[in-house]
């Protein structure tokens, strides 16, 4: 029987190969000249260029005005979904997670046609909308999913001990759907911090976020600048998943 | 009255999260090459589409192959390498076997760019040429912890006693594997294989890095170079409504189904 | 000799993580016999069985199928079949192909098989279910498709795991009787893991009875219950009054500060012992010369077929007693005991005796921690020396920070007057302790010892 445990070498090889190793390439290439010499000159190229510093400073501000606006109307449409006295249709839950099926580049797109056809000029409302507009299924879903699997005796338990409506919401329904909250936050920042292609047709390419960038250099042979560049994106990763702490089981197909 | 907002409020989320979706819809039906410019009803675009009579020929078509054809392959070797995975790391323990459940968290945690610009070195490391197998080797890597992660529940729901009662019956390990265990794990590896084959199908970021210069395109890469070079290829119209349709009624369908098999359980 | 044992187990020990699951396991099984091990959760039982099945293998000792040693025969070649707690049926198989299984495995042809299978189904009441899938099936159909499954082999011996854990009261005792039926019938030796001790009682040939991983006593179900060798067993089995007593000679006890006339011989004179006496063996009388002592009912409660009543000693002392007749509370009634009804068993122990490293005049370290005690003139720091320590003279606490040792309750007596507990500290050493406070098996305790309460004596003596 325990036998079976080495039936996980095979991955954990190919983990090391294709995960663990490019990650340190990363590392390693960020550390490094155009001649493989080590160097810190990536790093400080960063933090002393103004340009990249402001495009880094407008993605974690992008990225963090979505997520707040993905709560803000997530937070009530995955309460409203899981109250049985507002919806008992499944097919209303289904055409709120749908979207998350569809691919994101083609759900922009169509988002950016639409703005452009109603005579919207591209820029940064319309960034946010559409990026709101791309994530916010990823929002509603841990949510209501947690809410779903929450026990109701805890709201009966607080209504039975003279708690309000308005007190049960906010003394027992929230904190105990935190969990749901924290995995849709690494599911909506995460992506926004570091998407390229979804700014780019947004904007029409006005504005660069820090994918952009990456991706910019990277396109262009500099590799060395642009691994440094992830770099520093794998660090504010490393720092919101400490915040975010262990993925709930969201990702744990419950999504099908 | 309460019941009027909130079932307001879905309903506006709704709408907003479906116009640009309808918008598209509703334009695939005209021929105007310019969007929002109603010409006139007209399956045109719908028949070019099939038919490869497109500006540029069928190199859409051949994108939309190509994501398949990536998806598929993929998906079915991240099930293979995932459900043996999920069985090793059933029967770890303690720190090996958390350790390997945070190495199979790291590709689902990484944004999607990471991943592409990390697989991107890694191969120029290496001096792989980048091409058809760079990018299978790239789905794999983010599409088997989906799959891990979807035979792992099934493996621990299992009453650990079935495969043991398979041995006490006479069957060798081997033998209630194929018998016993894999018929156990289908429903994980199904809906893995799934996760897997969408997750390969939305993916563009990886793609786009490690697709190389041989000009291979996927849908996703295909729909970036496009919208960049200023215009978007009038057929996407009808190809992003069939997309669009198929996810909504495969969704449903299955949905419906599991509700009812949920419900006949109950009874 | 031997060919009338069908298993016997010689020595068998067992280690999980450095903690002996089972210890030094001897015993035999008759062929035919229907045997069960009996303990609460925990004591080895059922990593017993799953040895005899060979999911586990034996650190040490052997196991002899009919004088053939199979300690390293994986389970698939073991002519053995198991019926597990929780059925363990196949899912996606239906009724007839879980049956048929293990047939099929051994390449019988089909016309055999079904045979075979349908011949099983009617053996345990589920003709006409060959086709349903097991998901349909109510608990007591699974287990009796579980029984089937294993039975359908003709194993040598047929394991059950707690088969009946899962079933509810009332099925339970139904499906206890097939079970003895089946057993009947087939002739087939059965071995039985329950923690039920009713259950036991009602099935078995053979009892054997098991705690903390090793064996407590063995025999009849009449024996176990009427003669338990210790307090544990006498605990564990039915309901029992349990007292400190004194074997003063020979067919002479005192306990609950009364003499009584008894049957055992040849404890000595004047020693400690324990007493049990089962709360139906207490009568009621109204003779003065048959009553033996006086008590005063505190609390009558009516459990059935009999009442359950709870009285005052005149010496200070809790008795149970079942009777058919209610005593209204408050009531003062003479009672009196049989000979033959009182058990009088050997003392495990009479105090804790432990490890005692000097380290200087006048403190010793006992498990761990330091404490001040006298210490011999004679004994210089380092020396080992034994300590005892009455169980009186042990103070549980209420914060295990409190004490100067953490430990847990492990076990609980009421011994008529104050409680005997057996500590389990967080090293894993025991303690016992008697007390008058009231614990709960599991409590989390500080542990400290009272003043004076360290006697040190030689390591030889």
């Amino acid at each position: 029987m325990t036998k079976r445990s080495t039936w996980s070498i095979p991955y954990l090889v190919f983990m090391i190969i294709f995960v663990v190793l490019p990650l340190v390439l990363i590392v390693l290439y960020a550390f490094q000249d155009g001649n493989g010499h080590f160097t810190f000159s990536n790093v400080t190229r960063f933090f002393t260029d103004s340009d990249s510093l402001s495009t880094f400073a407008l993605s974690l501000e992008v990225a963090i005005e979505n997520t707040l606006i993905c709560i803000l109307l997530g937070y009530p449409a995955a309460w409203i979904l899981a109250n049985r006295k507002f919806n008992r249709s499944a097919v209303t839950v289904t055409l709120f997670i749908m979207p998350m099926w569809i691919n994101a580049l083609m759900r922009t797109l169509a988002t950016a046609e639409l703005f452009n056809m109603l005579g919207f000029t591209l820029g940064k409302g319309t960034l946010l909308f559409g990026m709101v507009y791309d994530y916010i299924p990823f929002m509603i879903y841990p949510i209501y999913n947690i809410l779903m699997k929450m026990d109701n005796s805890y709201m009966e338990a607080a209504e039975d001990l003279g708690a309000t409506p308005w007190k049960v919401f906010w003394k027992v329904t929230v904190p105990l759907s935190m969990p749901g909250v924290m995995s849709g936050v690494l599911m909506v920042f995460m992506p926004t911090v570091s998407t390229f292609a979804i700014s780019e047709f947004l904007t029409n390419n006005k504005i660069k976020l820090f994918g952009t960038i990456i991706q910019e250099n990277i396109n262009s042979s500099m590799w060395n600048y642009g691994a440094a560049l992830a770099f520093i994106m794998l660090i504010i990763i490393g720092v919101s998943s400490l915040f975010g702490g262990e993925r709930e089981s969201s990702a744990e197909g419950g999504l099908i | 009255m309460k019941k009027v907002f909130a079932q307001a409020y879905l309903y506006l989320l709704l709408a907003m999260l479906y116009a640009p979706l309808v918008f598209i819809a509703v334009f695939s039906f005209t021929e105007s090459r310019v969007l929002g410019n109603w010409t006139g009803f007209s399956p045109k675009l719908y028949v070019n589409l099939f038919t490869g009579g497109m500006n540029g020929g069928s190199s859409l078509l051949a994108a939309v192959e190509n994501t398949l054809l990536i998806a598929l392959v993929s998906a079915a070797f991240a099930t293979l390498l995932g459900t043996i995975a999920a069985i090793g790391i059933h029967n770890l323990k303690g720190r090996k076997r958390a350790g390997m459940q945070f190495l199979n968290n790291i590709p689902m945690i990484n944004p999607d760019i990471i991943t592409g610009v990390s697989l991107f070195l890694l191969f120029v490391f290496l001096h792989i040429t980048q091409g058809y197998l760079t990018v299978i080797l790239a789905h794999i890597t983010f599409c088997t912890p989906y799959v891990v992660l979807s035979v792992l529940p099934k493996l621990s729901q299992m009453n650990p006693n079935i495969y043991e009662a398979a041995l006490d019956l006479g069957a060798r390990p081997s033998q209630a594997l194929r018998k016993v265990l894999l018929p156990e794990l289908r429903p994980g590896m199904v809906s893995g294989f799934l996760l897997a084959f969408t997750m390969s199908l939305d993916d563009f970021a990886v793609t786009f890095f490690t697709r190389g210069t041989i000009g291979l395109d996927t849908l996703s890469t295909y729909i970036y170079t496009d919208a960049r070079k200023g215009g978007l290829t009038p057929e996407l119209r009808p190809l992003m409504t069939i997309i669009f349709l198929i996810v909504l009624v495969l969704l449903v369908v299955f949905n419906l189904r599991q509700n009812r098999a949920a419900k006949s359980k109950a009874n | 000799m031997a060919g009338d044992y069908i298993i016997d187990i010689q020595h068998l020990s067992k280690s999980f993580g450095g903690v002996k699951v089972l210890d030094d396991i001897n015993f035999y099984v008759r062929r035919g016999e229907f045997i069960t091990l009996l303990g609460p959760s925990g004591c080895g039982k059922t990593t017993l069985l799953r040895q005899i099945a060979g999911f586990i293998n034996p650190d040490e000792g052997r196991i002899l199928l009919e004088g053939k040693d199979i300690s390293s025969i994986p389970p698939y070649e073991r002519p053995l079949n198991t019926v597990f707690q929780r059925y363990a049926l196949f899912p996606h198989l239906d009724v007839f192909d879980n049956i048929a299984f293990g047939l099929k495995l051994q390449k019988l042809p089909a016309k055999e098989i079904e045979v075979r299978v349908k011949k099983m189904l009617k053996m345990v009441s589920m003709t006409d279910y060959e086709d349903r899938s097991v998901d349909s099936l109510s608990g007591g159909q699974q287990q009796r498709v579980a029984i089937a499954r294993a039975l359908v082999n003709y194993p040598k011996v047929l394991l059950l795991d707690e088969p009946l854990a899962a079933l509810d009261l009332k099925m339970r005792k139904d499906m206890q009787l097939e079970l003895k039926e089946i057993h009947r019938k087939m002739g087939i030796t059965f071995i039985y893991v329950t923690h039920d001790q009713e259950e036991a009682l009602t099935l078995s040939d053979t009892i054997v009875v098991m705690n903390e991983g090793k064996i407590q006593q063995i025999g009849s179900p009449i024996d176990i219950y009427n003669e338990p060798v210790n307090c544990f067993v006498a605990d564990f089995i039915g309901e029992s009054n349990i007292l400190k007593g004194r074997m003063l000679r020979d067919r002479r006890v005192a306990f609950i500060k009364h003499e009584f006339d008894c049957v055992d011989e040849g404890f000595g004179e004047d020693v400690p012992v324990d007493v049990v006496v089962r709360p139906e063996d207490i009568y009621f009388t109204t003779d003065p010369a048959k009553c033996q002592f006086k008590a005063k009912v505190n609390s009558c409660i009516f459990k059935g077929v009999h009442y359950e009543m709870w009285v005052d000693t005149d010496t200070g002392y809790e008795l149970m007693i079942q009777d058919y007749d209610p005593y209204a509370v408050g009531t003062e009634v003479m009672l009196y005991i049989d000979p033959d009804d009182i058990q009088v068993m050997h003392k495990e122990r009479t105090r804790n005796v432990l490890d005692a490293e000097v380290v200087d005049g006048n403190h010793v370290r006992i498990l761990g921690a330091e404490w001040e005690c006298e210490v011999p003139a004679d004994a210089s720091a380092g020396d080992i020396l034994k300590a005892e320590i009455p169980f009186d003279k042990i103070e549980l606490l209420d914060h295990q920070e409190d004490g100067k040792l953490a430990g847990e309750v492990h076990f609980l007596l009421y011994m008529g007057n104050h409680y005997h507990l057996t500590i389990l500290t967080d090293d894993g050493d025991h303690l016992w302790v008697d007390t008058n406070d009231i614990w709960d098996k599991g409590d989390l305790v500080g542990i400290d010892i009272a003043p004076g309460g360290i006697k040190l004596r030689k390591a030889d003596d």
